[in-house]
């Protein structure tokens, strides 16, 4: 070696930086390990690959018969049912999510604890298990659709009730200006400021809702709060795997054109 | 007006929208349409509101002896949530990387698999509680594998929409210097988006710890089982405990892990 | 013009200190009267615009009192205050208006303060009103948008919108905040126009934040300048001269003597 360049400078060390990092990794495997201890492994069905595998042939081997037979507890009647669930949980929750919204939303004409109190009640209200609310909820209403689409209103509340305070906080403070110069009030200024602006971002998150709110509406039904989670739990019981895979199928079909339309129409919003 | 002297038209009729008529009505009919199908009728609510607030008021009084039996049982459902996040989100990395396009070339390909992750995305977490229940069997293990394709879902999807969203240059750059797929996935791809993938596992986190705490009412293993029991029995006041505990945890855990999301995107 | 000596702003020892502790108005006493058109200059950040939102009271002032044609503004609450807001219209740089909904309904935002809130929340606007709107919106040659949405609209229109909203409005002074700064010079030279319009043949009282000292020159009879959060020139654009503004602008670097 007869050239003279320099060697290669020590990489710059950041230790602050580097001991983060490993920290963060020590931390997350020592988390994975923890829980791989304690739990119950064994205890898997010998017959699980059969049932599998049955399911899956129920997909392919519809039992036509169930689909649609005009008695009502038919699969298409139970899907229609839980669309309907969904849409009018979903419209409930919109209009609960409104008030909320404004109470919750940060701005500046506002004390802090106000917007934050909102924030902290709306956290609360997302984290209250959903299926806890239908079953309280089948203790007044009795069994049936109509505690699923109470359990799906209030319990969407605390996500969109969410989305649009976002909404609120991200309006510009102009337009409100205008009204109030003009001499309108603080209900003239929602109604002819925020509303108008809002009206987007409301219309695209409550569709959003209603994609959330059509997978929850087929779930309520296992708690036997109305829908096709009912039949389905059923068949899972009486071990009819034909028919869980015929109803997994409508469910599958319905979800994926619900949200082909949703986002059909949200496209043309923007 | 009277002070002006032009000679000021009247206002024209406005323009009828259609669309918003299409749209009232699709809307007032839907409601009509469903309150008839669920048969909801708010007399029926509030003439039984008072069983409902009876629930409520009895849980608000929660069973603080209950803890030392509800504690344990909510570390184990986080256990189930962590395993379930993990697993999903390691298959979750490998496929995102087989169905975005800028990796991978076959149009084919990526199309079926891309069918495949689409159907798997449809099913809600609980359903796949049930289902999972009545393949392997009541228990945690359940609950792990139906945690891991829903993870799978929520994640492959944001995952590898950003991959397709990362810039080329350093892809033709390392193809250029003659790197194999695997090279340039190391030293091209992965770079730009780790950040994105270990928030979007936090985020797939944050949703399953709170379908975790009611898959065991299926029997998917966890606080859930309890769930179900206390309720079945009438104990509301240890339901309340149980659902305290899960709130205070849910809400935790967002916070952490939304506050990292932050710094990791800063 | 007899009644032109008559006041209808009178600011009255007006301070206003910013919640952070910024200064942005210091002991200020001005008289504006009626029929008057005048022209606020100055530096950004000199205080223009926190003078004029605190006539309308859209900021609250910290001490002091404002009086709009005998009644204090500064006292007023509730329906009084919306009232007297009522006669004051306010045209702003970003035109504020509301982007998805159509121009007539932003011009009939002007009348709002004339009804019940029940009646405009359920668009109950009177014929009269609905046509007073679209007159004022010939006014500044915008009829054949009246039922476009506002966002389809270019700047200048939309500013013009604007007036039309303050001309509906049927105020007894208009405040203009930087109405042409966000418009190019021949836009902003007929929003200046309108103002005018508005100014002779309605006789309104007009006050406005410019940044163009040329603008200001050809539209202002009486120049006020603000330096600082104070008022450091008040005087009749004709006796006004080049070194004023010279002044305003870079500070009280010694001329001073011969403004007072």
């Amino acid at each position: 070696m007869n050239t003279t360049y320099k060697l290669l400078p020590p990489k710059p060390k950041n230790t602050k930086k580097q001991v983060t990092t490993w920290l963060t990794v020590i931390v997350s495997i020592a988390l994975i390990i923890w829980s791989c201890t304690g739990i119950d492994f064994g205890g898997i069905k010998a017959t699980a690959g059969q049932i599998a595998g049955a399911i899956i042939s129920g997909i392919f081997h519809p039992d036509w018969s169930y689909v649609y037979n005009g008695s009502g507890e038919d699969l298409v009647s139970q899907l229609w049912e839980t669309l309907c669930i969904a849409f009018l949980g979903t419209f409930i929750s919109a209009i609960i999510s409104l008030p909320f919204a404004f109470w919750a939303a940060h701005t500046r004409h506002k004390k802090w604890y106000s917007s934050r109190s909102g924030k902290i009640v709306l956290a609360i209200i997302r984290s209250f298990p959903e299926i806890i609310l239908a079953l309280m909820f089948i203790k007044a209403v009795g069994p049936g659709s109509a505690a699923g689409v109470l359990a799906l209103g209030f319990h969407s509340v605390g996500m969109l009730a969410k989305l649009f305070s976002e909404a609120i906080e991200n309006l510009e403070e102009g337009p409100n200006e205008a009204v109030t110069s003009v001499g309108g009030s603080k209900v003239n200024v929602i109604m002819f400021s925020i509303m108008p602006n809002l009206m987007p971002a409301l219309i695209s998150n409550t569709l959003y809702r209603f994609d959330v709110s059509i997978r929850s509406a087929s779930i309520l039904g296992l708690v036997g709060a109305g829908g096709i989670g009912y039949p389905l739990i059923i068949a899972l019981q009486y071990r009819q795997w034909n028919r869980v895979g015929i109803i997994l199928l409508g469910i599958i079909v319905m979800v994926v054109i619900v949200d082909w339309i949703s986002g059909q129409i949200r496209k043309r919003l923007v | 007006m009277s002070k002006t002297e032009q000679d000021l038209l009247n206002l024209p009729k406005k323009k009828f929208n259609y669309m918003n008529l299409v749209w009232l009505i699709v809307i007032v009919g839907g409601l009509f349409v469903s309150i008839n199908e669920t048969n909801t009728h708010l007399s029926v609510l509030f003439a039984n509101f008072s069983q409902f607030t009876d629930i409520f008021v009895q849980m608000c009084h929660p069973d603080w002896s209950y803890s030392s039996t509800v504690i344990p049982l909510l570390l184990e459902t986080i256990k189930m949530a962590i395993l379930g996040t993990v697993i999903g989100s390691v298959v979750a990395f490998i496929y995102s990387l087989l169905i975005a396009r800028n990796i991978v070339k076959n149009k084919a390909v990526t199309g079926v698999l891309r069918v495949i992750m689409n159907i798997i995305r449809t099913i809600p977490d609980l359903l796949l509680g049930a289902i999972f229940v009545a393949i392997v069997g009541i228990g945690p293990v359940a609950g792990i594998l139906a945690l891991s394709v829903f993870t799978f879902g929520v994640v492959v999807k944001l995952f590898y929409e950003a991959i397709e969203t990362i810039d080329p240059g350093p892809i033709e750059a390392l193809t250029a210097v003659g790197a194999n797929k695997l090279q340039v996935i190391h030293f091209a791809v992965l770079p730009q988006i780790m950040t994105y993938f270990i928030s979007y596992v936090l985020y797939a986190f944050e949703i399953n710890v709170r379908a975790s705490t009611v898959l065991g009412y299926l029997g998917a293993g966890g606080i859930g089982l309890y769930l179900q029991q206390t309720l079945q029995v009438f104990s509301y006041d240890k339901t309340g405990t149980i659902i305290i505990f899960i709130i205070i945890a849910v809400v935790l855990i967002d916070y952490v892990s939304s506050k990292s999301r932050e710094a990791l995107m800063r | 013009m007899a009644d032109s000596v008559k006041p209808i702003i009178e600011l009255k020892k007006v301070s206003k200190i910013y919640d952070n502790g910024t200064v942005g108005l210091k002991d200020i006493d001005l008289t504006i009267n009626k029929g008057e058109f005048v022209v606020i200059v100055g530096l950004s950040g000199a205080g223009k615009s926190t003078l004029l939102r605190s006539i309308n009271r859209l900021h609250d002032i910290s001490e002091g009192e404002i009086l709009i044609d005998g009644k204090s503004i500064t006292k007023a609450k509730g329906k009084a205050l919306r009232l007297i807001r009522r006669d004051i219209g306010m045209i702003f740089q970003s035109f504020n208006l509301v982007k998805r909904s159509s121009v007539l309904r932003n011009v009939l935002t002007g009348r709002v303060a004339y009804y019940p809130t029940w009646k405009t929340t359920f668009n109950l606007f009177t014929k009269e009103d609905k046509q007073k709107a679209y007159e004022a919106l010939q006014q500044v040659g915008l009829a054949d948008k009246v039922y476009a949405r506002a966002d389809e609209l270019s700047g200048g229109q939309q500013q013009r919108v604007a007036i039309a909203r303050v001309l509906a409005q049927d105020p007894k002074i208009i405040l203009a905040d930087e109405p042409t700064a966000s418009l190019d010079p021949q836009t902003s030279l007929r929003v200046m126009e309108d103002l005018k319009m508005l100014n002779e043949k309605y006789g309104m009282t007009v006050v406005a934040n410019l940044h163009s000292v040329e603008l200001a020159k050809q539209f202002g009879q009486r120049v006020i300048g603000i330096r600082a959060g104070q008022v450091v020139y008040d005087g009749e654009m004709s006796n006004t001269s080049e070194a004023v503004f010279t002044n305003i602008y870079n500070g009280g670097n010694g001329s001073e003597a011969e403004d007072e």
